[in-house]
């Protein structure tokens, strides 16, 4: 008991920054959600249920078009596919007699940032490191949205439509800095870059909708890189202590 | 579009990425090995981000020059590492005064 409750703590204070990250980050969300056509409450909703910043963002830009329901499925299946990868590598150091229902509690919160700081804690690791986690930094991420949708609708439109290049601003620091250190990314992230530009503006591809086309330009362009470039396993941290 | 089709969308996207998530914490005993998978996923967020940036940014704002203006000041501010509130907030200033002023 007292060990869960140290380890909830150290969650907690361990996901203070991750909160006030994912402030900002969703908070640009809630903005494209006002204008995709989003009430606030439903940018919310949306956050509440997904923590996935690149998922919400490819959903959000699927709804604005009128998407499929297929669509939307296989971008968010490809899109959040990594955090499979990221749960098989907590499960393994988790206690085999962790409960079904504590897995269940630890499930929803599996992003990038909470798999970087549990990943590294010692094993077994405790579920409770997570949960502390997730109830400092999940509510930033449905708080900054939320915010950023209720901005959305009352702020004058010339500062609304400004803050509308935030989102894409923050992609971009996201994919730059890897790009600079890594002359794969780098090139991926070019090539992606072009090419989405183009099936804007050939037009036999015009037609296809942008669901279809992330789906299409990561699966292609992550496969070859994948296949030409593939990562060594110690350049990160994945694969720590597994025995 | 309709309030139904937004709640459908919401409910879908978070069963998928629940699922995804919780899936390997229940049944998986063993870490994922393979490489070419690995590396798929490793590569797949920088394409994603990548295409759903380019080139909606450019339309993002008021207008294509504001646009551009943030968008470079952004891609500066990220090249040099400023962080992403810093990048994102320079990258709104840019559209912002040139919207206002120019």
């Amino acid at each position: 008991m007292k060990r869960n409750i140290d380890s909830f703590r150290k969650g907690l204070i361990d996901g203070i920054p991750i909160a006030l990250g994912y402030f900002a980050v969703s908070f640009t969300l809630g903005i494209r959600g006002g204008d995709v056509g989003l009430k606030w409450y439903q940018s919310a909703l949306m956050s509440a249920t997904n923590y996935t910043s690149a998922g919400q963002a490819a959903a959000l830009s699927i709804i604005e078009e009128g998407g499929s329901y297929i669509e939307l499925i296989i971008s968010t299946l490809i899109i959040n596919l990594r955090y499979l990868l990221m749960s098989a590598a907590l499960t393994i150091k988790l206690s085999p007699k962790e409960k079904t229902g504590m897995r269940m509690l630890m499930g929803i919160g599996v992003t990038d940032e909470i798999f970087g700081i549990s990943v590294s804690q010692k094993t077994p690791i405790s579920p409770w490191y997570n949960v502390g986690a997730m109830s400092i930094a999940c509510p930033g991420w449905v708080l900054g949205i939320a915010l950023g949708g209720i901005m959305g609708e009352i702020l004058p439109g010339v500062v609304t439509s400004s803050l509308s290049i935030a989102l894409y601003a923050m992609f971009m620091a996201i994919i730059i800095p890897p790009a600079r250190e890594n002359k794969v990314v780098a090139v991926l992230v070019l090539l992606s870059a072009l090419l989405s530009f183009l099936f804007t503006k050939i037009s036999f591809l015009s037609g296809i909708s942008t669901g279809m086309k992330v789906i299409i330009l990561t699966v292609s362009l992550s496969a070859l890189a994948a296949y030409f470039f593939p990562i060594e396993e110690d350049d990160d941290s994945l694969e720590e202590d597994v025995e | 579009m309709s309030n139904q089709y937004i709640y459908i969308s919401i409910l879908l996207m978070a069963v998928v990425t629940y699922l995804i998530r919780v899936i390997p914490l229940l049944v998986l005993r063993k870490p994922i090995k393979n490489k070419f998978f690995r590396s798929f996923l490793y590569y797949a967020p920088y394409v994603t981000l990548a295409v759903l940036t380019f080139p909606s940014i450019l339309y993002s704002t008021g207008s294509f020059a504001s646009a551009l203006a943030g968008s470079i000041v952004a891609l500066v501010a990220s090249f040099f590492r400023l962080g992403l509130p810093v990048t994102a907030a320079a990258g709104c200033i840019a559209a912002f005064v040139f919207q206002l002023f120019l």
